[in-house]
């Protein structure tokens, strides 16, 4: 008969000094540093967090593949991408900061809770010392103010209410993408350009955060140059046959419709608008319009023919001749055999956008990281010149007016550039009153730990 | 009053599709005695059926154009699809434009087989369960199924037009004396609306004039007296479940044209089908049928902007509130049978 050594009691305490151990390296790197999640001296861990299932999984995937793209290329590997084009020279394709860089992915499911959890899950477990993604406004505030209560980096992605950094604007949140704001400045002279200044308007607008933004904005812009509003109906988001809100819309003396509508939203309502012949029908004596504040490939994929001749906005296009926006597109196409989406733009670049930081900081000190991005100005990454304004964390660069295309060449040509609206055309004071006034503050950095 | 016209047509519209798949849930509810979660996401394939035969019909082979470039600077590919080598341009084009009406006949097989795999694979061994069960196994069956679907398809909603025939709307203010433009409504959703006027009383005429139909409505009255005259009322239900799963099917197919397929369409009309169902009464053929269009014209009068700006939100609940309404004074809803769920 053999006698064990082990005692309950041993295990027990052996595996209590093992576990502290363990967990003793990450605890005193944080005290040591002074913020959440320092990495170690050999890696540094990202943290992607977007939709992989829900109503926006397809945009989700795209951003995924931009992100192992940026992770690739600040890595060292594929042919650099828009590391050969971007102003600051900083990031050489050794990780950053010495460090190889890995990611984990998180499921936002387009729900804020789902969405916190699984950041927070990155940040806690993972160690994840930054966090991005996204696709909905609702998630990207919720998801911002937990990484600001946390002590890290929340590198927004395609978000486009302006309470992002309006309102709800905080220190450790920074965006990339465009707003509200800006595509009513962009979107009002093209649309009194091409449809006159004696229009009248009727939104249909999804009941939600970044739809109240968008008609907010629009209505503006566009009474600001002669149009007249004549009403304003609010649709449940959950809406799929708009039948019953376009059917008024002729009768209502509108002559044109204005959908504030985004997704499976935009796809269905625009429908809709069609079949009930409002693309061929006449109004107070002028052709009637449809406009599409917010367009995305994908989703213009989804409204097929419908979306021909009209008018919308959008952050970026993989048309766009500079030559960081042809990096982007030829590394991006040649590793997936399509060309990137806005929302695959905007997270690439938000990534190597980060690291630079980083870089240039020589620190992944959040508010190191912070003060590196803020007042920022770069070039090479599309869209020409571009601020990340310190005042607000948003970023300033020229928005593009487009088209739904008459005669496409390819399923991905979908949408024509109607115009390049310069930057300066859609900047507005940090204390604008549709970015939340002047009670608007970004609050105090949080390095956390 | 033109508004209130308008209205009252895109509710027939709407109601033909709650309908439509209020019928089949009341078939399965009265013949089975199952109460089938999964029904919604039979909407959906059906509606997927014409994704896919409109994708098969538009399958080419790709020849390179030396004259134009891609995205990345090499020689564009230009589509040729096999349906014009075969047939010529025009009867291709023509076989394509035309997918959604053709997908009716694929569908309804494909549904059949749908239906009798589910029925005869899950749904039986939950016959003699209770039905918290059958809600449970249902409905995690109608998820597992849309998953598939946006496995395959994506999660984005997929455009399958209507026609070229039937595209535009139909001036229908001109023929009461309005003026141009007063009342639009779309030809297809009055193709839609016709269609189901025909399905509904294609299916009520099967069960009132055939001799299978009659076993089946005197096995939903009393099973246990048809089995003990020797019928397999077993296999006819199982025939029956088909037959609402093709039912379903073909409501999904002509839908796709009015709201673009996607994975989550079979969800977003399944609790409605069931208040319908509930409204019409648990079982009640008629009842559902009546129920649709009731409920289905409800909702497109709460939805008018009058409305709203004096109830908001009314556009959301007007369907429950009826049916709280409808069930508060009349429990088995308007055309229920006594003894229905009653044990």
């Amino acid at each position: 008969m053999s006698k064990s050594n082990f005692t309950r009691r041993g295990v027990l305490k052996t595996g209590a000094v093992a576990g502290a151990g363990m967990a003793l390296p990450q605890y005193l790197r944080a005290q040591e540093s002074g913020f959440t999640n320092a990495p170690g001296a050999s890696e540094v861990t990202f943290g992607f967090n977007v939709p992989q299932t829900g109503p926006y999984a397809d945009e989700g995937a795209d951003e995924l593949r931009a992100y192992e793209l940026a992770v690739e290329h600040i890595n060292g590997g594929g042919d650099g991408g828009m590391l050969n084009t971007f102003s600051s020279k900083a990031l050489d394709g050794t990780g950053i900061l010495g460090r190889e860089l890995k990611y984990v992915t998180g499921d936002t499911q387009t729900k804020s809770d789902a969405a916190r959890a699984s950041a927070r899950s990155m940040i806690e477990k993972d160690g994840a010392i930054m966090i991005t993604g996204g696709s909905s406004s609702g998630v990207a505030v919720a998801v911002q103010a937990l990484c600001q209560e946390a002590g890290v980096i929340f590198m927004a992605g395609l978000t486009h209410s302006n309470d992002t950094t309006g309102k709800d604007r905080k220190a450790n949140g920074f965006r990339h993408f465009f707003n509200s704001y800006m595509t009513g400045a962009a979107l009002a002279p093209v649309l009194a350009a091409q449809y006159g200044t004696d229009r009248k308007a009727y939104h249909l607008t999804a009941d939600y955060n970044w739809g109240y933004t968008t008609e907010e904005a629009i209505r503006a812009s566009t009474e600001a140059v002669g149009w007249e509003t004549v009403n304003s109906v609010k649709t449940p988001l959950t809406q799929t046959d708009f039948s019953s809100y376009i059917a008024p819309v002729l009768n209502s003396g509108a002559d044109v419709l204005v959908l504030n509508h985004y997704g499976g939203n935009m796809v269905n309502s625009l429908t809709s608008a069609v079949q009930f012949g409002l693309r061929e029908a006449q109004a107070n004596g002028q052709n009637f319009e449809i406009v599409v504040p917010l367009f995305s490939r994908l989703m213009a994929r989804g409204a097929g023919e419908n979306i021909k001749g009209i008018l919308g906005s959008t952050g970026w296009h993989w048309s766009l001749q500079d030559e960081g926006s042809q990096a982007f597109v030829r590394s991006f196409g040649t590793k997936y055999g399509f060309p990137p989406s806005q929302a695959a733009h905007t997270c690439y670049v938000q990534t190597l956008l980060y690291a630079d930081a980083v870089t240039r900081a020589g620190s992944f000190a959040p508010c190191a990281v912070a003060e590196a991005l803020e007042d920022f100005e770069f070039d090479g990454m599309g869209n020409g010149k571009t601020l990340y304004r310190g005042a607000d964390h948003q970023c300033f660069k020229d928005v593009l007016v487009v088209k739904g295309k008459e005669n496409p060449e390819s399923e991905f040509d979908l949408l024509e550039i109607v115009e390049v609206t310069p930057v300066d055309q859609v900047m507005y004071e940090p204390d604008h009153p549709q970015m939340g006034g002047a009670e608007a503050t970004l609050g105090e950095c949080n390095n956390g730990a | 009053m033109d508004q209130i016209i308008v209205q009252i047509l895109n509710g027939l519209d709407k109601g033909s599709a709650y309908a439509l798949i209020a019928l089949g849930l009341t078939l399965i509810f009265g013949t089975l005695g199952v109460v089938n979660f999964a029904h919604g996401a039979l909407f959906m394939l059906g509606s997927f059926c014409a994704v896919i035969l409109s994708r098969l019909l538009s399958s080419s082979h790709e020849v390179a154009d030396p004259d134009r470039l891609d995205f990345l600077g090499n020689p564009a590919m230009n589509k040729v699809f096999y349906v014009q080598d075969i047939f010529g341009e025009a009867a291709g084009a023509a076989i394509m434009d035309w997918a959604v009406p053709l997908a009716i006949l694929f569908s309804i097989p494909v549904m059949i087989g749908v239906g009798f795999i589910m029925e005869r694979g899950l749904i039986k061994h939950f016959y003699k369960r209770p039905h918290a069960d059958q809600i449970l196994v249902t409905f995690g069956l109608a998820i597992v199924l849309q998953e598939i679907i946006k496995y395959f398809f994506g999660a984005n909603p997929i455009q399958t037009p209507a026609p070229e025939a039937f595209k535009g709307s139909l001036d229908f203010g001109v023929f009461l004396g309005y003026e141009a433009n007063a009342i639009m409504y779309p030809y297809w959703r009055l193709v839609y609306f016709f269609f189901s006027a025909v399905i509904i009383a294609a299916v009520f005429a099967f069960l009132q004039f055939t001799t299978f139909g009659m076993v089946v409505r005197a096995g939903m009255a009393d099973r246990e007296t048809v089995g003990l005259l020797g019928i397999d009322i077993d296999k006819r239900f199982t025939f029956m479940f088909g037959l609402a799963a093709a039912v379903a099917g073909v409501a999904g197919v002509m839908y796709a044209p009015i709201v673009a397929p996607n994975y989550h369409m079979g969800m977003d009309f399944l609790v409605l089908s069931f208040v319908v169902v509930v409204v019409g009464g648990m079982g009640s053929l008629p009842g559902a049928v009546a129920a649709g269009f009731l409920l289905g014209i409800l909702e497109s009068f709460a939805s008018m902007p009058v409305v709203v700006d004096i109830l908001p939100g009314i556009n959301q609940i007007i369907i429950y509130l009826v049916a709280i309404v409808i069930l508060l004074t009349r429990p088995r809803g308007l055309m229920g049978r006594k003894g229905v769920m009653e044990d």
